[in-house]
């Protein structure tokens, strides 16, 4: 057996001996420098793999001697930013909520701050675009429950509604009519169709009518004489065309045999007072917010 | 094509053994080393446009950034200018913002199409003039050349043995070649800082991090490329000579051989007429590749590593004058004229190969873009809107039943002086608006104060009750934007932008 070596006739190059289509390929040496460029590559990664994290390891990972980790780093990048903004954080949470809104650089950063803060501990139940849903408020509406000036927003995120861990937090209890007893179904379908009527909105005149008696003895004690609802109990307005567990008849007759009461935690012992106060002053800007109480 | 040297044709008698050394050297050198290219300098017309294409080309890179500009406002003052930290560019009068990015587009789509037109009309005119490759490299060989000597001198240096003199020799030339590599990446730097500020900087060491970092880069790319690397950058590294060969046609102006009348070459021309052979004018004496920076026979032909410096045109021309034959031997022709040469045809250049179909497409292109570009600088205007509907929720409804969209309204001002703008809606009946940050304030229009050179951005609620447009899923209208009491005399800019009011979503 021999090994036959081809020379290429016109550049004088050996073959490599395999050819595709009748094309022979030359073995035309690689440049020097090419290898010299592989073997610093070698260094290199030999080097890397001592300096940071890299073999995989049952259990982990090498942990390489500089002791860099992504979450260190980030913690580290996190450090910075939060050092960066101390000199604001500490002005927002010096300051009081209407004169925050006064100055606007504190305002843009409380809003974007909020927003953030919002994203993260809000929109499980709020929603992404605070539009809430059937139980949830709507944030970006002007119908308050609890008060939409940043004042009340503000004490509502710190003490929470019906929250059982914070004593001064909003509290009220809307008695269940249906069953409990209190009202037979004939006249839960009377006050009904007068809550009805109280927003306007087509009800059965007679029953409404019926209704008004039942609505002053038992709902206007918290709801008002006038259905305009009452903010110290967080009793809802219903006279508005917002119905935060759904209009029409069925629905509010629901609510009055077994109402559904929203909760809401308190955030003081999750988030900073400057957090709280910008993701008031976020709410607040989502296009319901009232004036503030001292001007 | 392939010859079979080594075969088992072996005289029976002899009984030859069929080893083949495993270890033969041939086979075993899989890299080789780069042979130093040490080319002659040469002198002719080539190479005085070429060393006036170096001193303008670096006249330009250094001096620019140095060049000021005054610009009123806080604007900074430095002619050429790239502002990262606040996202401007400046070219003397004109001041593009990121939005505005297209013209960066536009700049980079003429340079591609700008060098498809000149390779098509000159070859690689490119590689051998105005490459940086090819200009930092001449200045290094150059520098090499005082220091070292021409070329034969630097190929004795080369071969022989270290000593004080050649130890001195090399550190003076690469020192040199370090503060030029040094000047090199220091100077980069000035184009996105205000120059005097940041060598101030840079020497008392109050620079940031990333102008020491991008120096250094550039610093040890420079002094690796135009040192060492020279030519294997082209060879290897770079792109354009492999797209070049798709871009160069029979009609392309190209550095050539004309073997036609150069061949059968001599080097004892008058010996070899004496004896009654054919001689062409080549009288073999290497001048043209001994110049070469690439180290190539142009005689060869045409090939991927010549760049077409045309330094092989300069050192035969000077031969062809001593031995009293014209000029030309090798010249700039193209593929088709030294054809037809061939052929036996008597043809040569004139300007008309210039124009073809190619080149007037390349052109029109180039200059369609050019002039596209022209016409939105001029009429481009100095205030530019965006409205940014809110998306989630696309609409509120609020306690009285009136439907509410939300919009984040952007203002450019793009004038260097604070400017107040008009906000007003138009064409939706019942329209109310309210300003975040605006204090409560209600109303159809807001007075919006923009500062110079700035965009404001400001959230703007608007509202209706009216049937016709809440029936609706979605009702068009129109923010328009107009300037106030515009300073001078200039006439104020207005802008109207079309928007969309969302409302509920009706069920068929």
């Amino acid at each position: 057996m021999a090994i036959q070596t081809e020379k290429d006739d016109v550049s004088g190059t050996a073959t490599t001996g395999h050819s595709w289509d009748g094309i022979r390929e030359l073995n035309t040496p690689l440049p020097r420098w090419w290898l010299y460029t592989f073997y610093g590559c070698v260094i290199w990664a030999i080097g890397y793999t001592i300096l940071y994290p890299a073999w995989p390891l049952p259990g982990g990972a090498t942990q390489g001697i500089l002791g860099w980790s992504s979450r260190g780093q980030f913690a580290q990048q996190m450090q910075a930013a939060a050092a960066a903004q101390k000199d604001t954080v500490d002005r927002i949470a010096a300051m009081s909520l209407p004169d925050i809104m006064k100055d606007p650089k504190l305002l843009a950063y409380a809003q974007a701050g909020g927003a953030a803060a919002f994203k993260v501990n809000c929109v499980q139940c709020h929603g992404a675009g605070a539009a809430g849903g059937k139980g949830y408020p709507n944030l970006n509406d002007d119908d308050w429950l609890w008060g939409g000036s940043p004042e009340a927003i503000y004490t509502t995120l710190r003490h929470g509604i019906r929250y059982t861990d914070d004593p001064n937090t909003r509290d009220s209890q809307m008695p269940s009519f249906g069953i409990d007893g209190i009202l037979t179904p004939e006249q839960i379908d009377q006050v009904a169709n007068h809550v009805l009527a109280l927003s306007g909105e087509t009800a059965d005149a007679g029953k409404a009518e019926a209704g008004k008696q039942i609505f002053a003895e038992n709902c206007a004690a918290c709801h008002g004489e006038d259905g305009k609802g009452n903010r110290e109990f967080g009793a809802p307005n219903l006279t508005d065309r917002l119905w935060l567990y759904g209009g029409g008849i069925d629905n509010i007759k629901a609510q009055i045999v077994k109402p559904s009461m929203g909760v809401m935690p308190g955030w003081t012992k999750r988030l900073d007072d400057a957090t709280i106060k910008e993701l008031a002053i976020y709410v607040h800007s989502l296009g319901g917010g009232e004036a503030p109480v001292t001007q | 094509m392939v010859q079979i040297i080594n075969t088992l044709d072996a005289p029976p008698e002899v009984g030859r053994e069929s080893a083949v050394p495993v270890n033969k050297a041939e086979n075993r050198s899989l890299y080789a080393s780069r042979e130093a290219i040490h080319p002659r300098a040469a002198h002719g017309r080539f190479r005085r446009f070429k060393w006036a294409m170096v001193l303008i080309l670096l006249g330009i890179y250094y001096v620019a950034p140095w060049l000021r500009w005054t610009r009123p406002g806080d604007a900074p003052d430095q002619a050429i200018l790239i502002d990262m930290a606040n996202r401007r560019f400046y070219f003397f009068f004109i001041e593009i913002w990121p939005q505005e990015f297209y013209y960066v587009a536009g700049l980079l789509i003429m340079a591609g199409v700008g060098l498809f037109l000149v390779t098509s009309l000159f070859g690689r005119a490119w590689c051998g003039y105005a490459c940086p490759q090819t200009v930092w490299t001449d200045l290094f060989i150059w520098v090499e050349s005082k220091i070292e000597g021409d070329r034969n001198a630097r190929i004795r240096l080369d071969a022989a043995p270290w000593s004080a003199s050649k130890l001195s020799k090399r550190a003076i030339k690469m020192l040199i070649w370090l503060l030029i590599a040094i000047a090199t990446g220091g100077f980069w730097v000035f184009y996105f800082a205000d120059a005097p500020t940041l060598f101030h900087e840079l020497i008392t060491g109050q620079a940031p991090s990333v102008a020491y970092f991008t120096i250094a880069i550039l610093t040890a790319t420079t002094f690796t490329f135009a040192g060492f690397m020279r030519e294997q950058v082209c060879t290897y590294m770079c792109p354009w000579p492999r797209i070049q060969g798709a871009m160069l046609d029979e009609e392309s102006l190209i550095v050539t051989y004309n073997a036609w009348r150069g061949e059968p070459r001599h080097s004892g021309l008058k010996k070899a007429e004496a004896q009654g052979l054919k001689a062409g004018d080549c009288v073999d004496c290497n001048a043209c590749v001994a110049v070469c920076p690439m180290g190539i026979d142009i005689r060869d032909g045409n090939q991927l590593e010549c760049i077409n410096c045309a330094l092989c045109i300069d050192a035969c021309d000077a031969v062809m004058d001593k031995i009293g034959k014209p000029r030309g031997l090798i010249n700039y022709t193209t593929a088709g004229l030294y054809a037809a040469n061939v052929a036996g045809k008597n043809r040569h250049w004139n300007w008309r190969h210039l124009i073809r179909p190619r080149t007037i497409i390349y052109f029109t292109a180039w200059a369609g873009v050019g002039l596209a570009m022209l016409f939105t600088l001029i009429h481009r205007t100095q205030l530019d809107v965006n409205v940014v509907p809110d998306r989630n929720p696309l609409f509120v409804t609020l306690s009285d039943g009136a439907i509410r969209n939300g919009y984040t309204v952007k203002i450019l001002n793009k004038r260097q002086e604070a400017r107040t703008f008009r906000l007003s809606v138009h064409d939706l009946p019942g329209a109310t608006m309210e300003m975040v940050g605006g204090a409560g304030a209600r109303g159809t229009s807001f007075d919006i104060p923009v500062d110079a050179d700035r965009l404001k951005a400001v959230k703007i609620y608007v509202w209706t009750s009216d049937p016709a447009v809440i029936a609706k899923e979605h009702s068009t209208f129109a923010f328009k934007i107009e300037e106030l009491k515009p300073k001078g005399d200039a006439p104020p800019e207005s802008r109207t932008y079309d928007a969309i009011f969302h409302g509920p979503e009706r069920e068929e």
